[in-house]
């Protein structure tokens, strides 16, 4: 079966990091580590295992990421070669049991934390539900990787052959949710656990559902991309009344964030402006007096960071969606504006409303909810993956969110859906 | 030989191309011949041969009910001498300054008085403070030097509640809030340059002196529509609740000596004379300078012609001056505009052309903004009219700018947010009034307006305001060369060339329409009938 393939070749790297750096992101792919093969399907790790055909697999930014040669080598120790990338997938479940029947519908939670991984007793991480956090990642029966889709021995979404994956990681599709809304699901999951990140400091209190004397908060989303898009669905279905600004780039970007809950978006270098005038700040240092109560930056830049840091008010937070790599930054606000910098990566458990549950949960209500499936621009078969990369990497600026794979198509043919 | 009046050219075949400014630049377009007129301005009036004896002699003789200025100035008295700022004249006039010889007079009066409690304002109303060498500039080294270093030469905060004074209300309901200093002084001599219609009068003091609070009551959208035109002091709201307002102050027992000025309109040095001649009675010289000048600055980076044309200083002439009480004052004062400035036109036209230059009153050293450029055309150029306006109602006017989505961040930062987040959503002024109290109280601007060089925070917001009337009016706006992202977010249509916008125009006003073009600047006004 038909599969892409992405093995460790430093000199293809190398010339995936050049071509990307020159012509754009995703354009690397033609002389990257990244081959179409032919490859059997993945064995079964073990009991509690079960074979996935994908339906649908999605591009994500950390897919392209990798691809372009420019990841963080921090997650060279969980990763192993080589791997099938994909880890947003909607499938079929295959040679199923009664608890989960061939041919059921089910999106996949890609981490391997430790009950995929068969460590007894679970990581404190995994113990408490946040398994995106698991301490484990590199280490178990299976071989290192942080997903699904990073990992030698579990296949992943990009091939026709499928790959295989815990029970505790396959969560049923309801009948009423559509594959292009179910395989957005895993980057909605992302986006619930940011926007819920960044309303942690509101949580306890539950100020933002408050529509009394309190202003709402102000939460400002940097970057317009499906995270950043499906981060403003998640704060207006699960914030209540706060008040949301989306930096946008591109019009299309700008018209689904207002479609999915944003009260205003503007173009990026406009947004710190809107925050200013807003929190009505004065400027220091160019940097908001006041500013947002909190920013998502679904960036990762060393520039959309401070950017950030500029529009955050003190003791605000910036929560980092994007993935950041190596970047340089003047922490001097951060430091004296006691600005709080977290990180919001994956998923497990939320509490939201005194409830515990289940991001993924979350996810799919979200994902119905908001009709999320329209962020999916293109599909496009295996066999034009270097097309679909590059489509991915310059999503923006050719009007679409996200590019996926339909592994259902057994004829090459052109994209569907693109503006 | 007595200087020409004004003149209304109708084009025919034989007509040279009319010259039209295009902000730091201009263009020969070729207009219609046969549908087509050009109203140009009269030449510009003899000056007076001895100004200085001229001012003297005004202040010794004053207009209306105003004794003469030596007899209002006594020892132990507080004198506040306020003075128009940077927006007048345009282009800035080469020294000496009309304000540095008004001003130079009533200190010597004042000193030969035993006057020693003297301050000076600049009357700022919500404009940017002027810096140092503009004040220089316009008063002199001598007046800067000897007040400047004492902290006697200000310039009007409107921001400041320790250094303001509420008079009260005009039997409309008008709050009238002023400069304490000026307020409380027991003599506000008032200098000011009359450069149009719309300048002088009670509008100095109740404009240039006053809050936020004050001017709000006439600085909107109701008072400019319901202002046939503002230029026009008889048929304007704008002047009406200005004069309310001066009443007010005066029957407050503030007693105010005013001295105006006119000039003519010699505008542009010599090697710039071209622009203020008659396209056919240009000399084989002013084809020339055309024909350089435009080559040159069509090869110039932007931010160096813009520094060019900044750094023009004009030859103004004063035509009068006249002082004593406001209104006698101000009404020999317009008649003197008049006769600089009115042209006879007969009848209206389907489409109203317009060259706009690189300068207007708020962008003195500084970027001609998209804002300013609406507010240029809509709001002062399609205004400069008594009787009716140049163009029919449903008539549309062609501008032609640049109009680069570009602002000075450090002149007018509150613009750039006007721009981008409220004509984003509305350019109708009368929504817009909706976010003017958000901006016109927002801490940053004011404390940019204070301290900074900035407009206040509610500027943009009379700049479009300004544009009301002709917006109301008007069937269409089109801009020719402009940044069509920005003329877009102004709410006018781009066109490239002037045909295409006659083209478009049509659209509007039906076939073979007629055609006027205001040959602006120098300044000229137009009575039509």
């Amino acid at each position: 079966m038909k599969g892409l393939l992405f093995e460790r070749n430093l000199p293809r790297f190398a010339a995936a990091r050049v071509v990307s750096a020159i012509a754009g992101s995703g354009r690397g792919s033609a002389v990257g580590p990244l081959r179409l093969v032919d490859m059997p399907s993945p064995e079964l790790p073990g009991p509690g295992w079960y074979h996935v055909r994908p339906i649908l697999a999605g591009i994500c930014g950390s897919d392209l990421a990798t691809l372009d040669g420019r990841a963080s080598r921090y997650f060279e120790d969980f990763v192993s070669f080589p791997f099938v990338p994909g880890h947003e997938v909607v499938g079929l479940v295959e040679g199923g049991d009664a608890a989960l029947p061939s041919g059921t519908r089910v999106v996949l939670e890609p981490v391997l934390g430790c009950i995929a991984r068969d460590i007894h007793p679970p990581c404190n991480a995994c113990a408490e539900g946040h398994t995106g956090n698991c301490e484990r990642v590199a280490f178990g029966h299976l071989a290192p990787g942080l997903q699904i889709g990073y990992c030698a021995d579990t296949g992943g979404g990009w091939s026709k052959g499928g790959l295989v994956a815990h029970a505790s990681q396959l969560h049923r599709v309801p009948d009423s949710l559509d594959d292009d809304s179910a395989v957005m699901v895993e980057p909605t999951a992302c986006a619930v656990h940011a926007a819920l990140r960044a309303l942690e400091p509101w949580e306890s209190t539950g100020a933002s559902q408050n529509s009394g004397e309190a202003s709402p908060p102000m939460v400002a989303v940097v970057g317009s991309g499906t995270l950043g898009l499906t981060t403003i669905a998640a704060l207006r279905h699960f914030g209540g009344q706060v008040v949301v600004l989306a930096g946008a780039k591109y019009s299309h970007q700008k018209e689904m964030a207002i479609a999915l809950g944003a009260d205003v978006a503007v173009s990026p270098g406009e947004l710190a402006r809107e925050v200013r005038r807003r929190s009505r700040s004065l400027v220091a240092s160019g940097h908001s007096t006041s500013g947002a109560d909190v920013v998502v930056d679904c960036v990762g830049t060393g520039e959309s960071i401070s950017e950030s840091l500029a529009m955050v008010r003190p003791r605000g937070r910036v929560v980092l969606v994007g993935m950041p790599s190596k970047v340089d930054i003047d922490l001097a606000s951060l430091w004296h504006r006691e600005v709080g910098l977290v990180g919001a990566y994956a998923y497990g458990t939320e509490q939201l409303s005194g409830r515990t549950r289940s991001t993924f949960d979350l996810a799919i209500e979200l994902a119905g909810a908001a009709g999320i499936g329209r962020l999916v621009s293109a599909h496009y078969p295996l066999e034009r993956f270097e097309e679909a990369v590059a489509h991915a990497g310059a999503a923006g600026r050719r009007g679409a969110a996200k590019i996926v794979f339909d592994l259902r198509a057994p004829i090459v043919k052109g994209p569907t859906n693109e503006p | 030989m007595s200087p020409r009046p004004g003149f209304v050219l109708d084009v025919d075949r034989s007509s040279p191309p009319t010259l039209f400014w295009h902000g730091e630049g201009y263009r020969l377009e070729k207009l219609p011949p046969g549908r087509s007129r050009v109203v140009y301005g009269p030449e510009p009036l003899r000056s007076l041969d001895d100004p200085v004896t001229a001012i003297r002699d005004a202040l010794c003789n004053p207009l209306g009910e105003s004794e003469p200025l030596p007899a209002l100035l006594r020892p132990g008295m507080r004198l506040t001498i306020a003075f128009d700022d940077v927006s007048l004249p345009l282009p800035p006039m080469r020294s000496p300054d009309v304000r540095q010889l008004v001003i130079e007079q009533v200190l010597d009066m004042a000193a030969a008085a035993g006057v020693d409690d003297v301050v000076l304002v600049a009357a700022l109303a919500l404009h940017r403070r002027m810096t140092d060498a503009e004040l220089r500039h316009a008063l002199g080294n001598r007046i800067f030097d000897a007040f400047a270093p004492h902290g006697l030469l200000t310039q009007h905060d409107a921001e400041d509640p320790s250094n303001l004074v509420y008079l009260g209300r005009t039997d409309q309901g008008e709050d009238v809030e002023l400069n304490r200093r000026a307020a409380t002084s027991d003599l506000l001599v008032y200098v000011n340059i009359n450069l149009v219609a719309m300048d002088g009068g009670h509008k100095s003091v109740a404009t240039g002196l006053a809050s936020y609070r004050s001017i709000r009551h006439h600085h909107n959208a109701r008072t400019m529509q319901q202002s046939r035109s503002f230029m026009d002091q008889h048929h304007s709201e704008l002047h009406s609740s200005n004069w309310r307002m001066g009443r007010l102050i005066a029957s407050n027992g503030v007693k105010v000596f005013q001295v105006e000025t006119t000039l003519n309109t010699d505008t542009f040095p010599e090697q710039f004379r071209f622009l203020q001649r008659r396209e056919w009675e240009w000399t084989i010289r002013d084809r020339a300078a055309f024909l350089a000048s435009s080559t040159a600055l069509g090869r110039t980076p932007d931010k160096l012609r813009r520094s060019i044309f900044q750094s023009i200083k004009s030859p103004h002439a004063m035509t009068s001056v006249q002082a004593g009480e406001v209104e006698a004052v101000h009404a020999r004062t317009t008649q003197s505009v008049y006769a600089q400035q009115l042209v006879s036109v007969s009848g209206q036209t389907d489409i109203l052309t317009m060259g706009l230059p690189y300068i207007s009153p708020y962008n003195v050293d500084s970027i001609m903004n998209p804002i300013l450029v609406a507010c240029l055309g809509l709001g002062y150029f399609f205004n400069l009219y008594r009787g009716k306006p140049l163009v029919r109602e449903g008539g549309v006017v062609i501008m032609s700018h640049p109009t680069p989505w570009a602002f000075h961040p450090g002149h007018h930062p509150s613009y750039i947010d006007f721009f981008e987040n409220v004509l984003a959503e509305t350019t109708d002024p009368l929504q817009i009034g909706k976010f003017e109290e958000a901006y016109a109280t927002d801490p940053w601007y004011v404390h940019l307006y204070r301290t900074g060089h900035a407009y206040h925070g509610v500027h943009p917001f009379y700049m479009w305001y300004w544009c009301a009337h002709a917006l109301e009016h008007l069937g269409g706006v089109i801009v020719v060369g402009g940044d069509r992202a920005a003329v877009r977010r102004l709410g006018f249509k781009p066109a490239s060339t002037l045909d295409d916008a006659l083209e478009m125009a049509e659209d509007v006003v039906g076939r073979s329409p007629s055609i006027t073009h205001v040959h602006n600047p120098p300044l000229l006004m137009a009575d039509v009938t």
